[in-house]
């Protein structure tokens, strides 16, 4: 049943991933297309993953490609929230085909099967995989729309006769999203961290790489965090940081090791 | 059957030396309609800038057409060469276009709906007058709801507007800098202003412009079009006023020939430099948007223009079909009439049922020739079916 879940969300994604590569060269149809694309394929992978917290009798994200795709969802659910208003499509040329590669990689990474048992209680996961998850989804969409700011900013600047031929959100207007969807991301990761530290230091477990990552990735979203609200930081050099927050993000969850779930 | 008859001209026949002629403001638009409206006549004058109609709906075409003319002519002794004359389906057709925005000189242009609108509450209306205007603000409505046709700036002004909505998002609150007032900045301060902008300051003169390194620091949007030789503002001013923002972006609209404005501020982080050439090229853009759409337009626009044919000519059919329909009624209470010593014995909910059922009987029996007749009519066969209708079942032999 998983499996049957698995490609038709895959595919909904990947003709969204198209959908706006084509409203790029001609807005209308494509992009609408694609945006029901997304609705589609996030109700298809919702069903996917509702199958598979039954069939593993909890949540399914005690694997690496299980807790990928549960961030694909994330990512996608964050991205749901804008992507379905026209001036916001453009996010989907970099949200979406995202989606489709890491949607990719948890399946050459492990598919939809189930993993062993792990010895955290589901509660546990809840609130530490759930949290940083969703906090790494509302930094990938702060990035995307870092990454739109960017592409407007440089249009602005070059003054093409095309200008305003495509709807886009005003440069203040995406500045100001990316802020907001930081400012509820980085608590998030916070609750998410310390919930794990505190198990560490209960355990006695040592701290691996990942977690050193993870306080690296933490600190530099703090960092744009402040430098935004203190520094005065807005435009260019806030929407360069948080893409380089965004890569710590993507290194933190692909570079995720299987041991961490043990 | 009642004709509509459309005499008109507008800026594709007429320069403007005629076209001021025949140029109506509303009362005299409104009194020249009641004047044509006479005789059981329905008349409306839609003129603007760019044209002057006038839509007559009469059972005598000819004579409608005749006496527009002559309305026209004499308000202009020369306008009448560059006057057309359209019918019916040709004059709705073209009513859709004009409120569509497809005959404008700006394909698009939202003014026009709303003189449409106001030509038809000024205008003396009747049946089909109003249902025609009725269809046309329709048709001008889902022309800007399915295509782009009005979605871009089609002039400088309302460019520079956009652009600043492109930066900033809502403008309410912005102010605005104005070095220097010509027509177009003061057309581009307006349309700011009219999507909430407020203007900070307004410095014509040399001894007006020197607080405005005071200034930068505040404006979000700066429009110059003054007459100085040089450069009125150089990149270092503008440098030592982004410190003050604090990141805040600044819009610079550069309207000036020579330049206001020192190109390399366009090079600033936080800047956004525009000057004529880059919003004319614009706003060439956006018009050819515009002319593409207009295509899908004209396509929707024949669409209306189709339905309103069908409903006109299907007038033709219809007081034969109600002949036919009263007729029909006639017999059937007739022939009740004549029953009714059984039908008294009936109780009145089998009366009611009696009733019913042979209504029931000629609605069945008179529906076919009713949708018939309807699609002759679409056909351009109304008229014949209507007289043959009314030949078969005798119709309006009483009468003669």
């Amino acid at each position: 049943m998983a499996e049957l879940l698995f490609w038709p969300a895959l595919l909904l994604y990947g003709e969204a991933a198209v959908g706006y590569f084509g409203d790029v060269r001609r807005p209308g149809r494509a992009g609408r297309a694609a945006t029901w694309g997304v609705r589609l394929g996030w109700l298809a992978q919702t069903a996917l993953l509702a199958v598979q917290a039954t069939r593993d009798d909890g949540f399914p994200w005690g694997t690496w490609a299980a807790s990928l795709a549960l961030f694909v969802w994330l990512v996608v659910s964050a991205y749901l929230i804008w992507g379905c208003r026209r001036p916001y499509r453009l996010l989907g040329l970099v949200v979406m085909p995202l989606a489709v590669a890491l949607l990719v990689v948890a399946r050459a990474g492990g598919g939809t099967g189930s993993g062993s048992a792990s010895h955290y209680s589901n509660l546990f996961l809840v609130v530490h995989v759930g949290l940083v998850l969703a906090s790494f989804a509302g930094f990938t969409l702060a990035s995307a729309l870092s990454g739109l700011y960017l592409w407007q900013e440089r249009r602005l600047k070059t003054r093409p006769a095309t200008i305003l031929r495509r709807q886009v959100p005003a440069l203040g207007t995406l500045d100001a999203l990316a802020l907001r969807t930081v400012e509820w991301s980085v608590p998030l990761l916070t609750l998410g961290v310390g919930v794990g530290l505190v198990r560490l230091v209960v355990r006695g477990d040592r701290v691996d790489a990942l977690i050193a990552a993870t306080a690296v990735t933490w600190l530099v979203w703090c960092a744009y965090l402040g430098l935004r609200l203190v520094g005065g930081w807005t435009g260019r050099r806030a929407a360069y940081l948080a893409l380089a927050g965004f890569a710590l993000v993507i290194v933190v969850r692909l570079a995720l090791p299987g041991s961490h779930f043990a | 059957m009642i004709r509509l008859v459309l005499v008109g001209t507008s800026h594709h026949h007429a320069p403007v030396e005629l076209r001021e002629q025949v140029a109506l403001d509303r009362e005299r638009a409104q009194s020249l309609a009641a004047q044509l409206a006479g005789d059981g006549r329905e008349a409306i004058c839609l003129s603007t800038c760019n044209r002057t109609e006038l839509y007559v709906a009469a059972e005598d075409g000819d004579a409608a057409e005749q006496d527009a003319v002559a309305s026209l002519a004499l308000l202009g002794p020369e306008v009448e060469p560059a006057l057309y004359r359209l019918h019916d389906r040709a004059a709705a057709h073209h009513l859709f276009r004009v409120a569509a925005g497809l005959d404008s000189l700006v394909p698009g242009e939202g003014e026009i709906l709303g003189q449409v609108r106001l030509a038809q509450e000024l205008g003396t209306t009747g049946p089909l007058l109003d249902r025609v205007f009725r269809q046309a603000l329709h048709a001008g409505r889902k022309v800007r709801a399915e295509t782009a046709i009005g979605e871009s700036p089609a002039s400088v002004s309302a460019a520079a507007a956009a652009l600043a909505e492109q930066v900033f998002g809502s403008l309410e609150g912005r102010s605005i800098l104005l070095l220097g007032a010509g027509k177009v900045s003061d057309q581009a301060a307006r349309n700011l202003r009219g999507r909430g902008a407020e203007i900070a300051l307004v410095a014509n003169s040399k001894t007006e412009r020197d607080p405005i390194h005071e200034q930068l620091g505040t404006v979000d949007v700066v429009i110059a079009s003054t007459n100085a030789s040089g450069f009125v503002l150089e990149a270092a001013t503008v440098a030592a006023g982004l410190r003050r923002r604090r990141g805040r972006r600044l819009l610079l609209v550069d309207l000036a020939v020579p330049r206001d404005l020192d190109p390399a501020i366009g090079e600033l982080d936080g800047c956004y430099l525009y000057d004529i050439d880059d919003l004319e090229q614009i706003v060439v853009e956006t018009l050819s948007v515009r002319r593409r759409e207009a295509e899908r337009a004209e396509t929707i626009v024949a669409a209306e223009a189709e339905k309103f044919h069908d409903w006109h000519a299907a007038l033709d059919v219809v007081p034969a079909i109600a002949s036919l329909r009263a007729w029909a009624e006639e017999i059937r209470e007739a022939e009740l009439q004549k029953a009714e010593a059984l039908l008294g014995r009936l109780d009145e909910s089998q009366r009611r049922a009696v009733e019913a059922v042979t209504a029931q009987i000629v609605n069945k029996l008179l529906h076919l020739p009713t949708v018939r007749m309807k699609e002759a009519a679409a056909a351009a066969d109304g008229v014949l079916y209507a007289e043959a209708v009314r030949h078969l079942f005798g119709l309006g032999e009483d009468d003669r």
